[in-house]
């Protein structure tokens, strides 16, 4: 992978209220409180963390749908974190965006070939109205639709279909980047398999970015090429995704891995790592601001701010007074070994549904039905 | 898994559900087709599917809360506790809702009283079912919230929902569904709109209460990996039927229904990165779409007309039941490339 930045923040600080109107009374939110992060031309860049953490606010500011209190969001050597007019026309053909809720975010008095057509008619006027037709076509049929859909309206179409008519759209002006806030929490597993199957191909075949802002670890791991763990509007960890799920470095980053439920359990006890509840955004506690839920705290964290530093040679920060003395992370719980039998039925299943001939033994081979 | 103070030879059934069939006005289609549950005593099962596969349903209408002009159960014999209740004549009588069988939602924000107290809100469910004066009940809130780890609970007593987080909020749920020491608890989606770290904690603090009560537990979820967490036995559904069904070690161990080794397919691993995901093709059809004979039939990569006909829920090993005519797939097909 190129070191070429395509997105960059630069001490992104985003705060709510405090303004003295009085719609604005009360206390500030310190939603985002200083992120820096850079994003390299063609890979998937994960931001994860719980609810607010502030990584929905990140990723409006990084889309420029808010601008920043303070900081700078730099996109292909342009600042653009005051982006309007014809730079930010430029901007919103050149990054893209995928949302969370496909029934929401999808004009339902639209027509896919309108929703898919609309972004082709603002960044490629010079097409004609056939041409258009065309390419909404190709667009459909990337993302795995039939061309036919574009008369169709969005209630036609289940949470899946929809998200991939979102995703669509999102690539219809010829994006460089794609910006996801959660574009598979919404989904259910299956549907969701064949959504970061589709989002996975596309970023290879078109060399695109993708930004993904999601809580989902498990998605996380499978998408991402690095990571940023965010917590309390600051970013606690980030690296190759690789590299923080196998020796997480920041005890949140280890509470969150262990806080997973997966297919193997786990050894009870080794769960439940952190306790009680994230602070409000508006009275984020003093120095390290997860030392009231860290096991490992001291003295100094609830004074000093740990920077973002340093961990490892390859490119992994952790923000800790104490990194390198914790103790290492117990390792992920491995997906239980299957039997040889299990082993073959899961080999028939990947092989059935990735489109191989199935004969059965039993009876006649028959049509599928 | 049972505290030893609880264990006894043979398991004692809490609950048991034969047969429930259930359609909603206007529909052509049963939506929940025979479905069975059985729950005995300290024991947590867990009811998976998608959305769209009637597992919701299937809570609500044993707690008798589907409205009767929107849903008709055609089925559906209930035995809780040695009572029989034949659900299509009648619904959970209300003295027992609350008192045998209690149910927390997905949403505990909307499930709780805004204009109320929590106080006052666990204190009228206790005084519903067990009378007795206002300060009796204010001491049993006062238990609860304690039982379920709420910290400065007198405090808590007095505060408004808005005012709690969410974690809190489904902690205080659990307390007013237990308040009256009920045999079953009923979780739907108990967790899943709660973060990850705080999930850890209600699921923790529902197996704990599981341990000190024997209470039985039906949790209804989407996520395989809480199933494997908390479950002692796992039901799979899909379109209204149950497709697989057995303790959780050996369903998960040894899938044997099409539907559920796509589901542990698809599902992110964290220890297998960068592989692709397999996937169950296709979307679950409408009600009214829904195919006969297996309902999994239009998505099933090994369906043949065989699967027309509706294949019964067998025992391929002691107490692991498919609905599939060709479990095991392996001695029954060959896939080539």
């Amino acid at each position: 992978m190129s070191g070429d930045v395509i997105l960059e923040a630069v001490d992104v600080v985003k705060h709510f209220g405090g303004g003295g109107g009085w719609l604005s009374r009360g206390p500030v939110v310190r939603a985002v409180d200083g992120v820096s992060l850079a994003v390299r031309r063609g890979e998937t860049f994960a931001i994860v963390g719980e609810s607010g953490c502030g990584k929905s606010t990140l990723a409006r500011v990084l889309m420029r749908l808010a601008s920043p209190t303070s900081g700078n969001v730099v996109f292909d050597g342009r600042d653009v974190s005051t982006a309007s007019g014809t730079a930010l026309q430029t901007l919103r053909q050149r990054m893209q965006f995928i949302f969370q809720d496909p029934f929401s975010s999808l004009n339902p008095r639209m027509s896919v070939a309108k929703l898919v057509g609309e972004p082709l008619e603002v960044h490629a006027p010079e097409l004609s109205a056939a041409q258009r037709r065309d390419r909404v076509a190709e667009l459909l049929r990337k993302v795995g639709l039939r061309a036919e859909y574009a008369e169709r309206y969005p209630h036609e179409f289940s949470g899946g279909q929809r998200q991939r008519i979102g995703i669509a759209r999102a690539l219809a002006s010829g994006p460089k980047l794609i910006i996801g806030d959660e574009p598979v929490s919404a989904l259910d597993v299956s549907v969701q398999a064949q959504v970061i199957n589709l989002l996975g191909d596309l970023s290879r075949d078109m060399g695109l970015t993708l930004v993904i802002i999601a809580h989902d670890l498990g998605v996380i791991r499978h998408m991402s090429d690095r990571v940023a763990v965010m917590y309390l509007g600051r970013i606690v960890e980030s690296g190759p995704t690789e590299e923080v799920y196998t020796s997480p470095r920041h005890p949140y980053t280890r509470a969150l891995l262990a806080s997973i439920p997966t297919m193997g359990g786990r050894p009870a006890g080794t769960r439940a790592a952190v306790l009680g509840e994230m602070p409000s955004p508006t009275a984020p506690p003093p120095g390290c601001r997860f030392h009231t839920r860290c096991p490992h705290a001291q003295a100094l964290c609830k004074t000093e701010t740990p920077p973002l530093q340093g961990a490892t040679p390859h490119d992994h920060h952790v923000a800790c007074h104490f990194w390198d003395t914790l103790p290492d992370a117990p390792p992920l719980p491995p997906t239980p070994a299957k039997s040889a039998d299990v082993q073959a039925r899961f080999a028939l299943y990947r092989a059935a549904v990735e489109g191989g001939t199935v004969t059965h033994k039993t009876h006649q081979p028959t049509q599928r039905s | 898994m049972l505290s030893p103070d609880h264990t006894d030879a043979s398991p004692q059934t809490l609950l048991s559900l034969t047969d429930l069939v259930l359609r909603f006005r206007g529909q052509s289609n049963d939506v929940i087709d025979g479905v069975n549950l059985t729950v005995t005593r300290g024991e947590v099962l867990c009811v998976v599917g998608e959305s769209g596969c009637g597992k919701s349903v299937t809570a609500m209408a044993l707690m008798g809360l589907l409205p009767a002009d929107a849903a008709r159960i055609s089925s559906g014999n209930l035995e809780i506790d040695g009572t029989q209740i034949d659900l299509a004549r009648m619904t959970l009588p209300t003295q027992m809702r609350g008192n045998h069988l209690a149910m927390i939602f997905q949403e505990p924000m909307t499930s709780l009283n805004p204009a109320f107290t929590i106080g006052n809100q666990i204190e009228e469910a206790v005084q519903r079912h067990r009378g007795g004066s206002q300060s009796q009940a204010r001491a049993r809130a006062l238990e609860m919230l304690q039982r379920v780890g709420i910290a400065d609970p007198e405090q808590r007593l007095s505060e408004y929902p808005h005012q709690l987080s969410g974690g809190m909020r489904q902690r205080v749920m659990i307390a007013m569904a237990l308040a009256n020491d009920p045999q079953i608890l009923i979780a739907d989606e108990p967790t899943t709109a709660l973060d990850v770290t705080i999930q850890a904690q209600i699921l923790d603090l529902i197996r704990d209460l599981r341990d000190e009560t024997g209470m039985g537990t039906i949790m209804i979820t989407h996520d395989l990996g809480v199933v494997a967490e908390i479950a002692d036995t796992v039901a799979v559904m899909y379109g209204g039927q149950v497709v697989e069904t057995g303790p959780v070690a050996e369903v998960f161990n040894n899938p044997q229904h099409p539907y559920t080794i796509g589901l542990m397919t698809a599902m992110p691993q964290l220890d297998m990165p960068g592989t692709r995901l397999a996937i169950v093709p296709g979307t679950v059809p409408t009600v009214a779409n829904m195919p006969t004979g297996c309902r999994f039939r239009t998505r099933c990569a090994f369906a043949t007309h065989t699967c027309e006909t509706r294949p019964p829920l067998m025992d391929l090993a002691p107490e692991h039941g498919v609905a599939c005519h060709y479990a095991p797939l392996e001695t029954h097909l060959t896939v080539s490339a």
